[in-house]
């Protein structure tokens, strides 16, 4: 797919809706970046590498500048090798590769709108949080490290999380 | 007594089958959740998958999430027993291979409802019911899901939803499926357009013994693909208020027009069958489910009495390999089943039929 704006290949796709208006963009990094689109931040110097290693592995395609998943370190070729992702991360990470992908398998449908868990927080930031915290947790246990364990500790039970559950799945 | 009057209708009478049961076997309903704070499976350390197996197994068991949860460690179950839950569709096939940590908590009183953990989603919750239900599966699945959601936190992000390994399942997370007999459709050679029309219609179309089966005695599994985008409502509507009233009353139509034009093949069919079971000496598990497949429909078409629908659904998993060695109560090679197979069969049915 052409990026509405230049010739280059569209790699970031967003889908808004507006009042009720299905409202699609289909543009190149650079256009998109001027749409002041998010697009997933690479340094100039990896990009080139990724550039350099995407013409050996195949001949410009999106997936294969997309980065790692910074959660789990999947490769969107190894998403698309396995059709597993690998972490919650990753819906993020491949987001603009994922999306055309959902739209195709779910009839059109690229949001949620059913059910949420009741409790508020949910969003991905809290979880990634607690991730390192329980992993921090883990690693001082295992380094029998037992204040800094302590504080993990804490830092879990003020994000609310369920410490005596957290405690009892470490055994 | 075999034999006996004609049900006009094409319904069977056999209310306590649940709703539509001359067409619907069972409904079930699953939903994909994972954990937030672990990677998903395919990049989950051994340890994280300990963990998860510890708090499934630690905090979901007994009445914690549902009545009746008992822990089965499937690294550690024996062959037979994880064959049975299989055969009972209470775990896939995938979560009984395999050495990796993992298990599932299964309702052992109604036999209906589970919760696969380390599957290819950290839990897979799942309710089945008898006939088409698939509403009061989904009613208590959701208070599961709530129950187990106020003890873990779920991977969910407002945009997609329920956070899925894979994206297929993102958004609601829920499949709603139902078991469908159609014979009748089969021998009019219409099966196909149903086929089709499923698939227009973005339904899965599986056969008895799930992905990838062949429908083995015109028994179907359809369910749908799409779950980002709707709401559950929207799911269900769709799937019990509008897809499945048209296929059953199909296969209902279908019947009629086999009964109005082949009312004798039919019951030919039928009581060739019934032969074959009370006397077959050999069986194998296949040709087994076939024939129970055209006495289910006989019983619908109130051909056969004596014979319930309970009774040719018990059997069906009777004939299956694992249930057929729990009943035997010893392990047995392929070569050995076979006429376990047919005296189990016999003996069963020919109590049915001779008190009927």
């Amino acid at each position: 797919m052409k990026c509405e704006r230049c010739d280059n290949e569209a790699t970031v796709h967003e889908v808004t809706i507006l009042k009720g208006q299905k409202v699609e963009k289909h543009l190149c990094e650079s256009c998109a970046r001027d749409d002041g689109i998010a697009v997933q931040g690479v340094s100039p110097a990896l990009q080139s590498l990724t550039g350099a290693l995407a013409s050996v592995s195949g001949p410009g395609e999106p997936e294969a500048k997309a980065p790692a998943c910074g959660g789990c370190g999947l490769t969107y070729k190894e998403f698309r090798h396995h059709g597993l992702l690998g972490c919650p991360d990753c819906y993020h990470a491949f987001e603009a590769l994922l999306r055309p992908m959902l739209e195709r398998a779910h009839e059109g449908g690229a949001e949620h709108v059913g059910k949420a868990p009741k409790r508020s927080a949910g969003a991905l930031e809290r979880q990634r949080e607690i991730a390192l915290l329980r992993k921090g947790l883990a690693e001082a246990l295992a380094a029998e490290q037992y204040e800094r364990a302590a504080e993990f500790r804490d830092r879990l039970r003020d994000a609310g999380v369920d410490v005596a559950a957290a405690r009892e799945a470490q055994r | 007594m075999i034999g006996g009057s004609l049900d006009p209708s094409g319904r069977g009478g056999d209310p306590a089958r649940g709703r539509d049961g001359d067409v619907v076997l069972t409904s079930r309903v699953r939903l994909a959740r994972n954990i937030a704070g672990f990677s998903f499976l395919t990049r989950a350390s051994r340890d994280d998958r300990r963990r998860i197996v510890s708090l499934a197994s630690a905090r979901f068991a007994g009445d914690a999430v549902s009545p009746g949860l008992r822990w089965v460690d499937l690294a550690e179950a024996d062959t037979l027993e994880r064959h049975a839950l299989v055969e009972r569709r209470l775990i896939s096939r995938q979560l009984a291979a395999g050495d990796e940590p993992r298990g599932a908590l299964i309702a052992e009183d109604d036999g209906r409802t589970s919760i696969m953990v380390n599957e290819e989603d950290h839990l897979r919750l799942q309710v089945m019911r008898a006939g088409l239900d698939v509403r009061g599966a989904w009613d208590e699945i959701d208070r599961i899901d709530d129950r187990v959601e106020s003890i873990v936190e779920y991977a969910f992000c407002p945009k997609f939803g329920y956070l899925t390994a894979c994206p297929t399942n993102v958004g609601t997370g829920l499949r709603v499926s139902a078991m469908l007999h159609m014979p009748g459709l089969k021998l009019i050679n219409e099966i196909d357009k149903v086929r089709r029309a499923a698939k227009a219609m973005n339904l899965a179309v599986r056969g008895y013994y799930g992905e990838g089966s062949e429908a083995v005695g015109d028994i179907y599994q359809l369910s749908n693909q799409t779950t980002l985008g709707r709401t559950e409502e929207e799911i269900l509507a769709a799937f019990t208020d509008d897809i499945l009233p048209k296929i059953i009353e199909y296969e209902r139509h279908a019947r009629r027009r086999l009964l109005e034009s082949r009312r004798s093949v039919v019951e030919d069919l039928v009581h060739r069958a019934i032969g074959t079971l009370l006397h077959a000496r050999l069986m194998n598990a296949d040709e087994a489910v076939k024939l129970l497949s055209h006495v289910r429909l006989g019983v619908a078409l109130g051909m056969v009495s004596g014979v319930g629908f309970d009774l040719i659904e018990e059997l069906m998993l009777h004939a299956q390999p694992g249930h057929l060695q729990l009943a035997v109560g010893a392990e047995l090679n392929q070569a050995q089943r076979r006429p376990a197979r047919a005296s189990l069969l016999r003996e069963r049915l020919g109590a049915a039929v001779s008190a009927g």
